[in-house]
């Protein structure tokens, strides 16, 4: 049940995706996330969709595990949709019921604002299922580097996220756990009113908090007796540096974000395939 | 009273990367009153097939009956199940969380529809049981040592009065002392209540002494099933699948490699002192 969540586990596999530099595959997120903001109409979402698709495929992670990811956001869509669908104003009205009515301009944006949604989680979920939480991080604090500069404490955000992204499974199993040790002893988490199913939780949130505070504690401990003092003069083990495939992925990526733009400018400027 | 496991078999995450085949064909009947002692090394699917035993994990494939009644059955009750089958997990303790020891232990019965003096009294007496005195049951669960908070969680499963108690590696990370603590207070609880006892561990030395049957298991499956005596006789298998048996089975051995007539079907110090005492004095 609660092994469903996806989201920022990794799923080991080999491919191409998986081999590319961090780097490559954050700016590549970053870069897809704006170009879904600057789509305009179907033929922005088309390219968008290609170029989603090429990836999933390199990625060699099965759709449907991808998918699962989605669950979690079912409800924001759902309320997207909704409120775009009967809220915005247009020139047709193509559904009227009392009030409600849905318009061409409301069923339009409801559609592709679901899309948006749906393609930002695939695609942030195609980095952190093809890409170590330690690398993610790596790569984090590398890009950030010039930040330094500015006194912003680069490697001690690095460290954070990376705990924060290593303590997810381990506190799902914790809480796996934690749940059917109470469940052996009588605990009901799913029947009975909202009141009851938040009482219901206190058996499992409490067990839940205090072995969090004790593996921080621990986690802290270990850390210092390895004389782990923050990011000053640490040097790293693997360095990240780039490969030929990485050089042709960024090359894909900026050529791809440039075709998006130049639809996008096209679309509005042309007023093509508007829909 | 039984429980009775036919060709279960149990795929963790099917269909992923992450798939694995944790329990394989497993068949098995555990009469009652019986002392197991269910063995393996880590990952060999001794945590899953106890899960399986009181339904907190449904079987792939295969069926499971407890007092001759199918529990995949649509009209089974899986509370009832539970409250016949305790399951103390591993580190129980991490489970506590009432403000104090009596509350806590109440938690299962009240769950299981006891009212409030009913609840306490059978707390009290899973307390007694597990060695815990009355004045521990105002005290806060989490001030007390790593022991007794460990026979605190026990006495939680306990106060449900269940008449099979499976109990998953209770001595983990416990010193010598606390283990045979607990180890001998099990016994004891087995012998005065007559209740099934499953005992789940990776050590054949603790478990020897008090159990009357073990099931050593495998890579997901049941590899020997016997009197300890007999699955001791394996040792040198055991040893292939990263088990020992317990010390005196070695020496008995030994003895006998080197001449000796002497009865190695022993598990315990004071029987192995009998088995050589019976050889000297034969010779």
């Amino acid at each position: 049940m609660i092994r469903d969540i996806t989201l920022g586990q990794y799923y080991p596999a080999k491919s191409t995706i998986h081999q590319l530099d961090p780097r490559v595959k954050l700016v590549t997120t970053v870069v897809f996330i704006i170009s879904l903001f600057i789509a305009k109409g179907i033929l922005g979402y088309a390219i968008a969709t290609v170029f989603l698709a090429m990836v999933i495929r390199m990625s060699k992670v099965p759709f449907g595990y991808m998918t699962k990811g989605l669950k979690a956001i079912l409800m924001i869509l759902m309320l997207t949709v909704i409120f775009n669908l009967f809220l915005i104003d247009g020139d047709i009205v193509l559904w009227r019921f009392g009030f409600l009515r849905i318009t061409d301009k409301g069923l339009r944006t409801a559609v592709f604002m679901a899309i948006r949604l749906i393609y930002l989680i695939l695609g942030s979920s195609i980095m952190t299922l093809t890409t170590t939480p330690n690398d993610l991080t790596d790569g984090l604090e590398k890009l950030l580097g010039p930040l330094k500069k500015l006194h912003v404490p680069v490697h001690e955000i690095a460290m954070m996220m990376s705990i924060a992204l290593r303590f997810i499974p381990i506190l799902l199993e914790e809480t796996d756990k934690i749940m059917k040790a109470q469940i052996a002893r009588g605990a009901d988490f799913e029947t009975g009113n909202l009141i009851q199913k938040a009482k219901a939780m206190v058996p499992l949130l409490v067990p839940l908090f205090i072995s969090a505070f004790r593996r921080a504690n621990d986690l802290a401990m270990a850390m210092e007796a390895r004389c782990y003092h923050g990011g000053d003069g640490r040097t790293k083990m693997k360095p990240l540096h780039y490969e030929h495939r990485d050089r042709v992925a960024y090359v894909v990526v900026w050529g791809y974000f440039l075709v998006m733009a130049v639809s996008a400018w096209a679309v509005s400027f042309y007023g093509i395939m508007m829909l | 009273m039984s429980i009775k496991v036919e060709n279960v078999n149990y795929t963790y995450a099917e269909g992923t990367a992450y798939e694995i085949h944790a329990l394989k064909d497993i068949n098995l009947e555990i009469p009652d009153g019986q002392f197991i002692g269910l063995i393996g090394h880590t990952g060999s699917g001794k945590s899953t097939l106890v899960q399986h035993l009181n339904g907190l994990v449904k079987a792939t494939s295969g069926k499971i009956y407890f007092n001759g009644k199918n529990i995949y059955g649509e009209k089974y009750s899986m509370k009832e199940l539970r409250s016949q089958v305790g399951l103390v997990f591993q580190y129980p303790e991490h489970q506590l969380f009432e403000i104090n020891v009596l509350s806590d232990v109440c938690f299962g019965p009240r769950n299981l529809g006891c009212s409030q003096e009913e609840a306490e009294k059978k707390a009290r007496e899973a307390l007694r049981m597990v060695g815990m005195g009355e004045e521990y049951e105002k005290r806060s669960p989490f001030e007390l040592s790593g022991g007794q908070k460990r026979r605190v969680a026990i006495a939680g499963v306990l106060a449900m009065d269940p008449q099979v108690l499976i109990l998953d590696e209770p001595t983990a990370g416990l010193d010598p002392k606390g283990r045979d603590e607990i180890l001998d207070q099990i016994e004891l609880l087995q012998k005065e209540r007559g209740i099934t006892v499953v005992l789940v561990s990776h050590s054949m030395e603790d478990v020897a002494r008090y159990v009357d049957r073990i099931i050593v298991m495998n890579h997901g499956e049941v590899r020997f099933d016997g009197a300890p005596g007999e699955v001791f006789r394996h040792y040198r298998e055991l040893e292939e699948i990263g088990l020992a048996a317990p010390q005196m089975t070695y020496l008995m051995q030994g003895l006998k490699d080197r001449g000796a007539d002497i009865d190695t079907d022993v598990t315990t110090i004071e029987e192995a002192a009998d088995a050589v005492m019976h050889w000297l004095k034969s010779e």
